[in-house]
Order: C-alpha cells, then structure tokens, then sequence
C-alpha cells in the first residue's frame, strides 16, 4: 500500500496528490510516469510524474477527474492508501543540448509540461513556455511556470484571462520573432498535433509524451502501441515521448476512444478539453 | 487387480452449452471412487516410462498406487516431494506429449489418466484442514527471485526449504504470471493459484509486487542489497504482432492484452471497473493453447462466431488436445490453413473484418512441420469486429538491457549453462525468460534445477 501524504485541488478537476514511494522516488527521472490502481477491483491506469523529493522518498502526480478511477482517486485524502503505485516507467525524457526551448502545456498536460520546464531550465536552457487552458477558472501552476521560464505566454479559448486563442496562435508568432532547438508538447492529442504541424515547417525537433490505453506499462499488453514514422511502437518502453513530427495522432486519437462507451462521462470531459 | 478398461475414467465436465456462457472451471474433476477406479489401470511398470517424461520427476507410479489404496493424502505428499505446484500441473500441463505421451497403457487404448489424477490428489488435499506447516529453520541466507511465475515460484519454493531466505520481486499487483494473467479461470481458477502461493508464503517466502526489476531497482542493486544469488524468472511476456496492414485500428489486441484485461484485472465481473468489450465476431488468430483461452473467452462474453484462423493444419497445432477438444465443443469455428493477409477497418477506424488466404501445406520447415504455402487467388473476407493475435511472445528485454554482464542470444533469450546459471555469476535464469514461450512445466522443471544449482553455488561460496 501507498500512502497520500499530501492533497491538493488545483482546480475543479484537476488534483494534486504527492504519495510515499521511496523505491520510485530514488530512481524516477522526468518524462517517466507510475501505474496506479486504488484498490482490489480498480483498473491500472498510468500517470505521468509531475514531480519528486529523491530525499524525501516521495512521488507527484496531477490528474484530472476524466473517467470512474480518478474520480474516485480525487475522493481520497492525506493518510489514506493506494492499493498500487508501480514504476518509474517509460524512458526518460532525451532533451539532448538544446539553447533556447519553447515548453507548451495544454490544460492538465501542464501538470507535465511544467517539469518538463523546470528540468530544462535547471540545465540552464532559456525556456519559454505557454500553457493553454480553456477559460480563467481552469488555470493551474501559473507560478510554477512563471518561475522557470523566460516568459510564461497564457492562453484562453474564451479569453476569459491571457491572450483569446490557441497555444498554436502564440507559438505560430514566436516562431517567427525567436530560434529554438527545442519544442516540448503535452496536452490533449489534437494540441500535440497541430503544434508538430506548426513546428515542422520551421524545422524545430519537437517532442510530444503520450498517454495511451495500457495495462501492465511493461510491454506487455501492447494496447499502448502507436505508429511513429510508420513503425510500430509500445508508448510503454518506447516512449511516452515521441518526436512529435512523426506520430500519427489519428490513429492514437481512435485507439484511445475505444473505451469511451464504457466511460460515458469521461468521454463528455474530454471533449471539453479537446475544444 | 489392474483395471484393464482401454478408455480413462471420465471426468465430469460441466456441458458445452451452459460452460460456454459462465468462466467456472470446465473439467470438474474425479470424485475419489471415479480417482481409486482410474488409479487401477496403472500397469506399475517397471522402468515407470511416464516418469521420464516429467520435467520434475513426479513419482506417477508410487503417488498412483497410493489413491488406488485410498490414501489421498499419502499421494499427495508423494507428488509434492518433487512438484511445486500440483494443482495447478494437474490442470495445464500437456500430459499427451509428457507423462501420459510414454504410458504403456497408451500403445492399445487411452494412457492412464495422470493428470487428472493428480489433480484429483492435490484438490483433495485443498478440501482439507490445513496443517501447521512449520517454516524450514533459515540459514540466514537471502536469495532473490525475479518474477512470480511458475519457475520463480517452484525456485522460491525449493530454496526456502532448504532453508533460505526468498524474496520474490513481481512486476504485477498479484503473484502467479502467467497463471493469473494468462490462463483463464475456466481451466485454472485463481483460487487455486492463490492457494499454493499461500502456501509458499506459509514456508517464509515474502512476495514483493509492483517491482518491476530493471526499472525500480537493477539487479546489481538487489545483488548490493545482500541477496547472495538471484533467479530470473521473468518469463515471455512481449506480445508478437503479425506486421501486416490494419493492425492499429481499433479491435485488435494482442491475446495478452485481451487475456490480462479478463483474468487479472476480471474485467467480465461486475464490479470491477477494467473495461472489457463485447464483441460480435471475433478472429483469433494463432493455434497455441493461448489462442484456445483467447477464442474460448471471448465466446464466454457473448461473441455469436468465434474462429481460430490458423496457417497451418489441426496436426501441427500445438494447443493440448483437450484445448482443442474443448473448443470444438463449445462453438469455436476452426478455420484451418487460413492466413491473414490484412485487418479492415471502417470509416473510424474499427475492424469491420479480416481478409484472408487459403493455404496448403509444402515441404517441412526448420521446426520439422510441413510450410504452409498461400493458394494464390483464394483470399476472402472474414466477418469479424474483432482480431486478437495469439501468434507468440519473447521475452521482455527490461533485465537484459540493464544487467551488464547477461547475455541474451539472437532472440532476447537469457543464455545459461545446464546449471541454469547465466554468464554472471550468482545469476541464474528459467522458465520462457530462457526458453522463450513455453509451458509451464518446462518452467517449473528450470525453477527446480536452478534451485538445486543455487544451492549449490552458495554451500561452495558460503
């Protein structure tokens, strides 16, 4: 068992829970997620690392409440137990020496954009970041990016707060004032997509960290794979990064709406975000 | 007085139209006078020849006589002198090509039905009340074991009697590999496979899930930690795929997936909140005996056709026969030398059927079975919503790629010498990890040898 230690909401869906794991903590790297499972009758859902205390022997993650496990998991609180918390999984992020980053978070993926981020900006690398949100009242770690980046460019569909648009209008602009040799992209898939398509005409390696449907996150379910470059990879020991210019996303997009039936409701939220 | 009736003592099965709808165990197993009347056709011979062909040297003839005496508990003592995991062996071993395959009684007429007798032994034994096992008194010595599958756990289980201190590492939330993930609970119910972990637990092995080894700690740190030796158990669990077009669209599993999702995560059961769906058609594709728990589950969840499209013919199968027997008899359609050629998909992505090609069988191929041959222009389509692929596993390449020193050959497999013992000393090695997929005899033989090997090592060392 897996104790919470700490509870926090971010916002009406999105939570923050930092969990006892000492084993993954001293080996946990970023772009590397756990597997979890709440109790006996859960499913293993996996979960990208947000953060971690190497010292402290503990785990972070974000999640949004999407389908019946984290919803559940969002009714837990500090001192209480996870059946389950497995890893680190998947492969460390390659960010390679890049000089000058753009880091793009789209609603909950900020949760992992903003490591992403904070990892670069540690190595010393100039990072811009932008973070999309849907309307003002969703806006999670705004300080946090503030802090590890050079400028921190906030998006709204609505323009209830930021600039009104898509993380794409921003980064379509920036390409075109700055040179990065670097772009990290985390949040729903179709943001994935269209920032990779912005990006490849200007020729800046982008890297995209997917979240498909997997069981185990070893390699051996194989529900995860996805088609990059025309080849078939298990997003759980390939990945989760890819280089986002050769990802078919649509693909990824229809293998992960298979089980939308049996999770109406997470189907309705996520349509949401993908707006 | 040798009972010399050329056919086995039946054994009750639940019927084919009612077991084909529910996930309770098919073969409902011998009562102890249907046990005692099996038990006096065993000829008593004297070179014992089924005992050659056991991997882990059960004593058949001696555990045999024993349930034809009445003494159930005797022949189950007998059969657990050698063998971790009698009621699980009872259930999915390939008894034709093992023990009963050199049954004299076999030459004119049925073998002795071994398996189903020691079956019969070890559920007898479940029904009674536990003894007070008493742990082995420890020398002090930890060894660790990797992964909690039929090797591991025949490993673990010979080491801690002999006194050491096992710790297995499992990568799953539940101890039992394959038995768990794998075989569905109409052939071997979990409860069962719970049961004789319990029992390792009861001899002092502590189990360790959710480590999965090469991620969260390397086997040089378990090695660091104070484990004297190691045995790699981790078995062939990367699902192979076909390579042909449409294998991304949405209804095509892996049979792992399809199989792990029912098993261990017990998907069909309400309650449970893994999502499984329910498929009109399926294609299952593979002849393996994991192709037949694919095909038969998936007919368990409703499917109105179910086929196992095979290459080759029902001859080079290598499913049990009672696998393929059991099938038949449920409903599944056996659609021999048919070869996919390609997965379609409709306008979003979904399988909507698989084209496939007729083939005939040519000259024999490396594994001594025939090759079969595409028939030119006989391709047609299949009507299915559902593809899952049963076309064979390899090992998972997690503790090669992060353990210097081991050596793996050409397709992933861990090399070891006869002694199970890898090329880095104090590692050993079994099961499909080493063979690539196998069964779970084969695995539990390794388990057993590595044991013997590793204490060995360890008395020289010590």
């Amino acid at each position: 068992m897996y104790r919470i230690l700490d509870k926090r909401r971010l916002n009406d869906q999105v939570v923050q829970m930092t969990v006892d794991a000492p084993f993954i903590a001293r080996k946990v790297q970023a772009g590397q997620f756990i597997i979890l499972r709440i109790d006996e009758r859960g499913e293993r859902i996996p979960l990208t690392v947000a953060d971690f205390d190497r010292a402290a022997g503990t785990v972070t993650i974000i999640f949004q409440t999407v389908g019946a496990t984290t919803q559940r998991l969002a009714t837990f609180e500090p001192g209480d137990e996870i059946a389950d918390f497995v890893g680190p999984l998947g492969r460390p992020t390659e960010f390679g020496a890049p000089k000058k980053a753009v880091v793009i978070g789209g609603g909950v993926g900020c949760a992992i954009a903003y490591p992403q981020a904070k990892a670069l900006h540690e190595m010393g690398v100039s990072v811009d970041m932008i973070a999309g949100f849907r309307s003002k009242d969703i806006v999670i770690l705004e300080p946090e990016m503030r802090a590890v980046s050079n400028h921190l460019y906030l998006t709204t569909d609505d323009g209830s707060y930021g600039e009104k648009g898509f993380v794409t209008d921003v980064l379509k602009r920036l390409l075109t004032e700055e040179s990065y040799d670097l772009c990290i992209a985390i949040g729903p898939i179709p943001m994935m997509k269209f920032v990779s398509k912005t990006t490849e005409p200007a020729g800046v390696k982008t890297l995209v960290s997917l979240n498909p449907i997997m069981i185990d996150g070893t390699g051996m379910c194989g529900g995860c794979r996805v088609t990059v470059g025309g080849e078939v990879k298990f997003a759980c020991v390939d990945g989760p990064d890819f280089d986002g210019h050769l990802v078919d996303y649509d693909e990824l997009m229809r293998r992960n709406s298979f089980y939308r039936d049996e999770e109406a409701h997470a189907c309705r939220l996520e349509a949401q975000i993908h707006d | 007085m040798t009972n010399m009736a050329q056919t086995k003592v039946p054994m009750p099965e639940q019927a084919p139209d009612v077991r084909n709808r529910n996930f309770e165990e098919v073969a409902l197993g011998y009562t102890a006078d249907l046990a005692m009347e099996e038990a006096t056709r065993c000829l008593h011979c004297k070179n014992s020849p089924c005992v050659s062909g056991c991997p882990v040297n059960v004593q058949i003839p001696d555990f045999i006589a024993l349930i034809a005496a009445g003494d159930f508990a005797g022949a189950y003592a007998k059969i657990r002198e050698t063998s971790a995991l009698p009621a699980v062996c009872g259930r999915v071993c390939p008894q034709e090509s093992q023990c009963e395959g050199k049954c004299v009684r076999g030459i004119k007429g049925e073998p002795v039905a071994i398996g189903r007798l020691e079956r019969f032994a070890a559920d007898w034994q479940m029904q009674q009340p536990p003894v007070d096992a008493q742990p082995p008194v420890s020398n002090g010595i930890r060894v660790a074991v990797i992964g909690a599958g039929p090797s591991g756990l025949t490993c673990a289980g010979d080491l801690a009697r002999l006194g050491y201190e096992v710790t297995i590492f499992e990568a799953f939330h539940t101890a039992g590999g394959v038995l768990v993930y794998g075989i569905p609970e109409f052939r071997l119910p979990k409860e069962i496979v719970r049961r004789e972990i319990e029992g390792l637990k009861a001899m002092g092995v502590k189990i360790q899930t959710d480590m999965v080894i090469g991620k969260v700690l390397s086997v040089d740190e378990i090695i660091e930690m104070g484990y004297r030796a190691v045995f790699i158990g981790s078995g062939a669990g990367l699902p192979q795929f076909l390579g042909i077009p449409g294998e991304g669209a949405v209804g095509v599993y892996s049979a792992n997936e399809f199989l792990t999702r029912i098993n261990l995560m017990k998907a069909y059961l309400d309650g449970y909140d893994t999502p499984i769906k329910r498929s009109r058609a399926v294609a299952v594709v593979g002849g393996g005996n994991v192709a037949m728990d694919a095909a038969r589950s998936a007919k368990r969840l409703g499917a109105e056709q179910v086929y196992i499209v095979y290459r080759r013919s029902e001859a080079e199968m290598p499913a049990r026969k009672e696998e393929v027997h059991h099938a038949k008899e449920e409903g599944i359609e056996f659609r021999l030398l048919n070869n996919p050629k390609r997965i379609l998909a409709d306008e979003n992505g979904r399988v909507c059927g698989m084209e496939c090609v007729e083939m005939e069988l040519g000259e024999p191929d490396a594994s001594g079975r025939r090759r079969p041959v595409e028939k030119p222009g006989s391709e047609f389509v299949l009507d299915v919503d559902s593809v899952i692929l049963a076309v064979g596993t390899s090992p998972n390449p997690l503790i090669r790629s992060t353990t210097p020193g081991i050596e793996a050959n050409r397709r992933g497999c861990l090399v070891v010498d006869e002694s199970m013992q890898t090329t880095k000393p104090g590692v050993y090695a079994g099961g499909d990890a080493v063979t690539g997929a196998a069964t779970v005899i084969l695995a539990m033989g390794a388990g057993k040898t590595a044991a013997a090997s590793i204490d060995a090592y360890l008395q020289q060392n010590n």
